[in-house]
């Protein structure tokens, strides 16, 4: 149970299939346009009930409660290396290489 | 959005009334024949001038970035270059504009304006720097701020680049909006306008635009100091056209020197925009012809009735890079220059580097931005989501790049190259889509679509002869 005043996430369907343009291609056709929006709960709730919150605007807003106090988890990716590959082939070009 | 929904064709509806509201300009006060408007009247009817715009964005931490002569890379074109050519690259440092972009010279002034006229709070639809950019400038002003996005698909797995911009969007005090992919965005920003009666920071507005002319007229006043010359080239990252446009109109305003304005944009051929399955296989949200192309060929297409950024106005040239050649190039120049950035913001230094081996080597090329980078943006960000998305990323020739199956990364400087997307196909394709459905067009419009196309009187003419198009007798 998150308490009123916890800062959190909520999802919400903004547009269902059937609501959505005739235009758009097929595959963004056959899925419902979803949004997420953080605020501070107003009442007590449950992850996965619908709940109140106020945004840091001041906007009131109901979706269903998918995440308390979010954070940031993006990184910057696992190990590639053909970063290094890079550096060596300009690093060599430009200055000559190491290796005899 | 609130709580009470709205069908979205009765808000599309109401769209117009939104938009004056929300910006504060009578656009209909502009027409001046079918389908020609004052564009020049509408920019100066905003009243600011240069000087003003200069004073507005030293005043809050936006514009006198340095300009950098990039001479290891310049030297590594030269070496990949015939006897006597190989131009001199410099790169103007825009980000270390506060928010890390050169969009902090676009929002410093819709947020300006904003605070004159009284909103209490500015929204922006963007996925991109800009949002951050507008998110710090509302800060300064004590603006409240809702940046709209388009960061997530149907998985819910967000592009780590747009997650890293909502996080700096978060950082400045915005509230930040994230959709999944679609266009209905709009429909998502229509409805906020009215719920709050905020400014619309809109990129196409005339105070985004003329926010840019600084760091054309910089980019002239720094080459003179640093050179004693003008440049002979600027190349521009495009995506929605106002970086090109004013950019270039404040070169004009500082010279009256010919330097050649070229256009640079990632090839994404063949993904959709609009794709769910499309979104997470794109390697760059922005800088890309997905954008690019749509926005020249139809620059009214934007969430303005009339859009201030009108690239095909001002371009001499217009190239495409493919992704791998900008990952390489961001990585050289972390190697060899000692400066890490982000790689969509080096998508004019791909293309510079090629064009710079066309250049004689006491001809000089300025490449107009640099972006930040951070975790999410990071070029190894990137390269790994690409992976797990089950994108091919392998050294080889780029020109086998397949945008969505494969990432090729340059064996060596000699690989880069730009492909030409010649400018009277553009020309045609926006004709075509102005002039669509309409039989006859009077001498002022004429006379607009030659400006627009930067075109001459005959062109339009046979294109018109082409198109079946009369022109009206004159009253």
């Amino acid at each position: 149970m998150a308490k009123k005043g916890t800062w959190v996430q909520i999802h919400k369907i903004i547009l269902s299939p059937e609501e959505r343009p005739t235009t758009l291609p097929q595959d963004t056709r056959a899925v419902p346009l979803e949004m997420w929006v953080k605020g501070w709960l107003l009442a007590d709730c449950l992850l996965g009930e619908t709940a109140r919150i106020k945004t840091v605007t001041g906007r009131i807003v109901c979706g269903e409660m998918v995440a308390v106090e979010p954070t940031y988890k993006h990184t910057y990716g696992d190990f590639v290396p053909e970063i290094l590959e890079i550096d060596r082939i300009v690093k060599s070009d430009l200055f000559g290489s190491d290796e005899q | 959005m609130s709580d009470q929904s709205i069908s979205y064709s009765n808000l599309l509806e109401q769209k117009n009334e939104i938009m004056k509201a929300s910006v504060g300009i009578d656009y209909d006060q502009y027409k001046i024949g079918k389908i020609a408007f004052d564009y020049e009247k509408m920019l100066a009817d905003t009243g600011y001038k240069i000087e003003d715009i200069e004073k507005i964005q030293s005043e809050s931490g936006v514009g006198n970035t340095p300009l950098k002569e990039l001479k290891n890379i310049s030297a590594l074109a030269r070496k990949h270059s015939p006897k006597g050519y190989g131009a001199r690259i410099f790169i103007k440092d825009e980000a270390l504009n506060d928010s890390g972009s050169f969009k902090a010279r676009r929002a410093s002034i819709s947020c300006y304006q904003a605070k004159k006229q009284g909103y209490k709070g500015v929204i922006a639809a963007t996925s991109g720097n800009y949002g951050a950019a507008v998110a710090s400038q509302a800060a300064k002003y004590g603006l409240k701020c809702i940046i709209v996005q388009e960061c997530y698909d149907s998985r819910g797995v967000g592009q780590p680049e747009i997650i890293e911009k909502a996080r700096a969007c978060e950082a400045y005090g915005a509230e930040v909006i994230q959709l999944t992919v679609g266009p209905e965005l709009f429909y998502t920003f229509l409805l906020l306008l009215k719920e709050t009666g905020y400014f619309n920071a809109s990129l196409y507005s005339p105070y985004s635009v003329l926010g840019i002319e600084t760091l054309g007229k910089e980019i002239i006043t720094d080459c003179l100091k640093v050179t004693g010359k003008t440049p002979d080239a600027v190349i521009i990252t495009n995506a929605g056209g106002g970086n090109l446009t004013g950019t270039t109109r404040g070169i004009r305003k500082a010279t009256d020197n010919k330097v050649q304005i070229i256009a640079a944009s990632v090839n994404l051929k063949g993904l959709h925009m609009a794709s769910d399955n499309d979104f997470n296989r794109k390697s760059f949200t922005t800088g890309h012809t997905g954008f690019g192309i749509p926005f020249v060929t139809n620059p009214d297409r934007s969430d303005v009735p009339r859009s201030a950024a009108r690239p095909l106005r001002y371009m001499d040239r217009y190239v495409t890079v493919n992704q791998g050649q900008v990952f390489f190039v961001t990585e050289a120049l972390t190697a060899l220059e000692g400066i890490e950035r982000g790689p969509a913001g080096n998508t004019s230094l791909a293309a510079a580097i090629a064009i710079a081996r066309e250049m004689k080597s006491d001809q000089i090329i300025v490449v107009q931005e640099t972006e930040y980078t951070s975790a999410g943006k990071h070029h190894q960000a990137q390269l790994d989501f690409a992976k797990k998305n089950g994108i091919l990323v392998e050294f080889g020739d780029p020109h086998l790049e397949v945008p969505g199956k494969s990432i090729i990364l340059p064996r060596s400087v000699d690989d880069l190259f730009v492909e030409d997307i010649q400018l009277d196909y553009l020309r045609e394709s926006y004709l075509r889509n102005v002039l669509k459905g309409v039989e006859s067009i009077s001498e002022a419009d004429i006379d607009y679509l030659i400006k627009e196309t930067n075109s001459s009187h005959d062109y339009i003419r046979r294109l018109l002869d082409e198109f079946n198009i009369r022109q009206e007798e004159q009253l």
